[in-house]
């Protein structure tokens, strides 16, 4: 745990006067505020340090004592004289919420340790939540888990909660699961749940959107004289008559035999195969005779 | 049993100690929709959390309505941005072993 330099932080000198300091906080507040840096935990880790930061120069009382003491936290015993004091000025059930301050933001050890954990506040003010709080939960699954629609049970935050997972689910789409985030204040509503999905994809087919994407190796003679072939589709195999003198590279479209299209049952997108051509290896000195007369039939061909 | 979803504005102002001219503001700007029964007028659950960023900005942040405005717009185009990169990393996906 190290010391932290409050002045800093909001970029402001020691002897800045109260005015300053907030006028520092809001306008850093108004660079790095998580309302406006959606997404964006950086932001919001540096908005979490100039709310402490706030926190303790916003208030005369705190900032006397960090002056004093800030650099010898450890060593001081007044400190947890000081810890002790607001321990007990938290338990009083009638402080009412800071007006800047964000509850839902964890202060550092360093703040723990000298000002006794997050407070309630003296200065008053409106109390900002009333619907709960919203939860951000990530779950990760794999391409073959979305492709049916199944039930998962999930934990959040100690609660079992049962979700339909539909098939066709994005990588990194995420879902609102209403009601399920945390409980309203003063009767306002319970915050949502967000779940936000991880598609990990092992396979051999690639997924772009609801289509689906494979090569499919084939041998010379095939590619050549034409014939049946049996490829993976996602689901099973699949039976494909090819056309003789099949060039290498060349793609086919498998239609409904892709990915199943979000929310829509029983539509599907459709399976690209590219065909890649393998080139026999080893020939065998009959093999390579037989080739050197076609080379020789087709030279003569021209 | 849509009527359970619908907070009464006196009741949402008197919560978080905000005017009703405030609220009223943000109709206005287009930035939280009322909806109107019997004379009373209510936001919608869904809202909440909306009609609580809009205060924090307003209140915390000191920034008027026409900024809530335009950060309005410009949140949406952030979004709408961020799930388009998200649909062009999975693209991208394809080429990458």
């Amino acid at each position: 745990m190290d010391f932290i330099d409050y002045y800093k932080i909001l970029e402001v000198s020691k002897n800045a006067s109260e005015s300053d300091v907030k006028k520092a906080y809001r306008k850093l507040a108004r660079k790095y505020h998580p309302d406006l840096n959606p997404n964006d935990p950086a932001a919001k880790a540096k908005f979490q340090q100039i709310n402490e930061a706030n926190e303790v120069l916003g208030d005369p009382e705190k900032r006397k004592k960090y002056d004093k003491y800030g650099k010898d936290w450890k060593h001081s015993d007044e400190f947890e004289r000081t810890g002790n004091q607001q321990n007990q000025y938290r338990g009083n059930p009638g402080g009412q919420r800071q007006q800047e301050r964000y509850s839902e933001y964890d202060f550092s050890d360093f703040f723990e340790s000298m000002f006794g954990g997050a407070q309630s506040g003296s200065r008053g003010g409106r109390q900002v939540r009333f619907k709960g709080e919203d939860y951000n939960a990530q779950l990760q699954l794999s391409l073959k888990d979305v492709y049916l629609t199944h039930q998962q049970t999930v934990t959040v935050n100690g609660k079992n909660i049962r979700l339909t997972i539909p098939a066709g689910i994005e990588n990194g789409q995420t879902i609102k699961i209403s009601g399920h985030g945390g409980e309203g204040r003063n009767g306002g509503p319970n915050g949502d749940l967000y779940i936000t999905f991880s598609v990990s994809n092992p396979t051999r087919f690639k997924r772009i959107g609801n289509n689906l994407y494979t090569d499919v190796e084939i041998d010379l003679y095939t590619a050549v004289l034409g014939g049946e072939i049996t490829v993976d589709s996602f689901d099973g195999k699949v039976k494909l008559n090819m056309k003789p003198e099949t060039q290498n590279e060349t793609k086919v479209k498998l239609k409904g035999k892709g990915f199943p299209v979000y929310k829509k049952e029983g539509e599907y997108g459709d399976l690209y195969i590219t065909y890649r051509v393998k080139i026999p290896v080893g020939l065998s000195e009959k093999e390579k005779q037989l080739f050197r007369e076609l080379a020789k039939m087709h030279t003569d061909g021209k | 049993m849509e009527s359970e979803n619908l907070i009464p504005l006196e009741h949402l102002c008197t919560h978080y100690q905000v005017e009703l001219s405030f609220i009223q503001a943000l109709t206005e700007f287009g930035l939280i929709e009322i909806t109107t029964k019997e004379e009373t007028h209510y936001l919608h659950n869904e809202q909440v959390n909306q009609l609580e960023k809009w205060i924090r900005m307003h209140y915390d942040l000191e920034i008027n309505f026409e900024g809530l405005d335009a950060i309005s717009h410009l949140l949406k185009r952030i979004s709408r941005l961020q799930k388009e990169l998200q649909l062009t990393r999975n693209r991208l996906s394809r080429y990458e072993e």
